[in-house]
């Protein structure tokens, strides 16, 4: 498990790297960075001078290291637009996006194996049937649209919950259904074709013969085995939440990382991009090895050799 | 003998309902078993074995409607238990033994972990006194360095370790009935003998009565003490071993050993017999005896309801003729 554990951290520190030398890059992909930030109006004198200011005229290699010296530091540098420093401007945001994140896969995850467990034990059942109409609606409408329906009947009909913000808990509540709900039916579905395959393994039948009851049946025989793949489409559904939540946010005026991507992205302000590009991207690396641990110790084969 | 039979098993039928029409899958098994005998069921691929030992342990798949005349187990009636109850003796006085020994343990779970499972499920134990009992049967079945065997996984042993754990895990709890559904199937010939002759140590050891589904004709001459030979769904002829054996009357059953080799008797080269033809399907009414298209006997008669002949106590078998003993089928 060590030697599993030490190479698995090996490999995510290696794919780190590459994403922040390409999100390094990004910089220069996108045209000249000094004129960029001079203007369109800027005389080549204004443009050159930028460009020994902000360094951009040292070797690509340099400034690299000199970036990621930084950033391993936390300093992101200086935001072009909001002239803050990235990193604080991030840890604002972030904790919002991590929190709504958090929320999001946690109702997914509690909603989608339970149904999915029990679409498996009745397939074609009212159960099943019932857990496929709820999978097929949350995959089929968009979240904005989601969204706007929660707020139109739980703020402005009932007035239950507030419709946009983030002071109190009161706030997560519908981002996180609409974010949840967007994540479940994969999740669901997985764990439904994961039981049934499950539930034909002569294990299965061994464990019935042995007079096991049905719960023990299930979630001890069964669900261990089947949810290995689940596990590993949480982690990137997680990643996902975390980077791609700039619907939700909008709607619901969370003023998270996902839509301060958005924003930076519009603006032409680099600096946050990259931030952002490689902590999101750290947050995929984080989830995978994550789930490659807990796979490992859901099955022995994965860590036993 | 003289104790009452362990196990009662009278006119006992299993349909499949299928997309073609129903499957009559099994059509009307008898027979009876006492503790201490090996009651050995024979038939080829699709004749209803593997399905009647399932109906005996409850664990037929839901689709399939299993009814019996009498199914009896120590005075139990199986057909009028409860799933509850009859999870009470699945695993405690009834236990089995799979044909696929590599797919049959839990992957993600230890060998101790499954070995002490049955028995923790079962009896008052405490988690120390299952681990003894794993560590005991586990050196009966003849694993060596059992105790640290428990914390292996099942991915690490060989087929042939595994089937050992799957007897022990059987034995847990000292059944009284024990269902062996073609245990050696799945291994190596070399291993094949030494796991039948564990498990027939072990059955005359606990004085078990034994069931084993097999298609092997070999392993039955060296085990059994009675023999149920069955024939698309049906049984068409059974007694004792030695009545099997040496007189056999059923075209069936005198066709099926023909196909063994017996050693000092079967000349180099010469040929080994073969049933030509293929099972019938049993899919809608079946009528007269199913062997009839493969049965160098048969003429029309055989498509009428057959008779039950018996030529001795301990020996039944199912044809519209009378064969003589020792006459050539």
């Amino acid at each position: 498990m060590l030697i599993f554990t030490l190479k698995r951290l090996g490999l995510a520190v290696l794919v780190t790297l590459t994403v922040s030398l390409l999100s390094f890059s990004l910089l220069f992909m996108s045209g000249d960075p000094a004129s960029a930030i001079a203007g369109e109006n800027a005389n080549a004198t204004d443009i050159e001078a930028i460009r020994v200011l902000y360094g951009f005229d040292r070797p690509f290699m340099v400034q690299y290291v000199d970036w990621l010296t930084g950033a391993l530091a936390g300093d992101f540098g200086q935001s072009y637009y909001f002239k803050l420093p990235v990193s604080t401007l991030i840890a604002d945001r972030l904790s919002t996006t991590m929190l709504l994140g958090v929320c999001g896969i946690s109702f997914a995850l509690v909603t989608a194996i339970p149904l999915g467990v029990l679409a498996a034990m009745r397939p074609n059942s009212l159960i099943d049937r019932g857990a496929l109409f709820l999978s097929v609606m949350g995959q089929a409408m968009p979240s904005f649209w989601f969204g706007l329906v929660l707020i139109v009947i739980f703020s402005i009909q009932l007035g239950w919950l507030p419709p946009s913000g983030s002071s109190s808990w009161k706030h997560f509540i519908m981002p996180t259904i609409v974010l949840g709900y967007y994540a479940m039916p994969a999740i669901m579905r997985l764990t439904r074709a994961g039981m049934l395959e499950v539930l034909n393994a002569d294990y299965i039948r061994t464990a019935r013969a042995k007079g096991a009851s049905e719960t023990r049946v299930m979630f001890k025989h069964a669900l261990r085995n089947a949810v290995v793949p689940v596990v590993s489409l949480a982690a990137v559904q997680m990643g996902f939440m975390l980077g791609g939540s700039i619907v939700v946010e909008s709607i619901f005026a969370l003023h998270g990382a996902g839509y301060l991507a958005w924003e930076s992205i519009s603006r032409n302000d680099l600096p946050t991009v990259q931030a952002l590009i490689l902590i999101f991207s750290c947050f995929y690396i984080v989830f995978t090895f994550l789930s490659d641990l807990a796979n490992a110790w859901l099955d022995p084969r994965i860590r036993v050799g | 003998m003289t104790t009452e039979p362990i196990l009662k098993v009278e006119n006992l039928t299993i349909d499949v309902p299928m997309a073609q029409g129903t499957l009559h899958a099994v059509r009307g098994i008898d027979f009876e078993l006492r503790r201490g005998e090996t009651l050995c069921i024979v038939g080829e691929s699709g004749s209803g074995k593997s399905l009647t030992s399932l109906a005996l342990m409850g664990l037929l798949p839901k689709k399939m409607r299993c009814k019996a005349a009498g199914l009896d187990f120590s005075g139990i009636d199986l057909q009028r238990q409860t799933p509850k109850a009859m999870r009470a003796l699945r695993g405690d006085r009834m236990a089995m033994i799979f044909q696929e020994p590599m797919t049959s343990l839990n992957p993600a779970y230890t060998i101790g972990d499954q070995l002490m499972e049955a028995l923790l499920l079962h009896r008052p134990v405490s988690k120390a006194e299952a681990r003894a009992r794993a560590i005991e049967l586990l050196g009966k079945v003849g694993i060596t360095a059992a105790e640290s065997r428990l914390g292996q996984y099942p991915h690490q042993l060989s087929g042939g370790l595994r089937q050992r754990v799957m007897i022990a895990m059987a034995l847990m709890c000292e059944p009284e009935l024990i269902i062996a559904d073609e245990p050696t199937t799945a291994l190596d010939v070399t291993i094949q003998a030494q796991i039948l002759r564990l498990l027939a140590d072990l059955q005359r050891e606990m004085n078990m009565a034994m069931i084993l589904v097999t298609h092997d004709l070999g392993v039955v001459a060296r085990i059994a003490d009675k023999v149920v030979v069955m024939y698309a769904g049906e049984v068409v002829e059974n007694g004792s071993a030695r009545e099997i054996f040496e007189n056999p009357r059923h075209p069936y059953t005198r066709g099926l050993l023909r196909c063994i080799p017996v050693p000092g008797k079967t000349k180099p080269g010469e040929h080994l017999g073969s049933i030509p033809g293929i099972v019938p399907s049993l899919i809608g009414k079946v009528e007269g005896c199913a062997f009839r298209s493969r049965c160098e006997v048969a003429e029309d008669a055989c498509s009428s309801p057959v008779p039950v002949r018996r030529p001795g106590t301990d020996h039944a078998y199912r044809c519209i003729h009378d064969i003589p003993e020792g006459a050539s089928a």
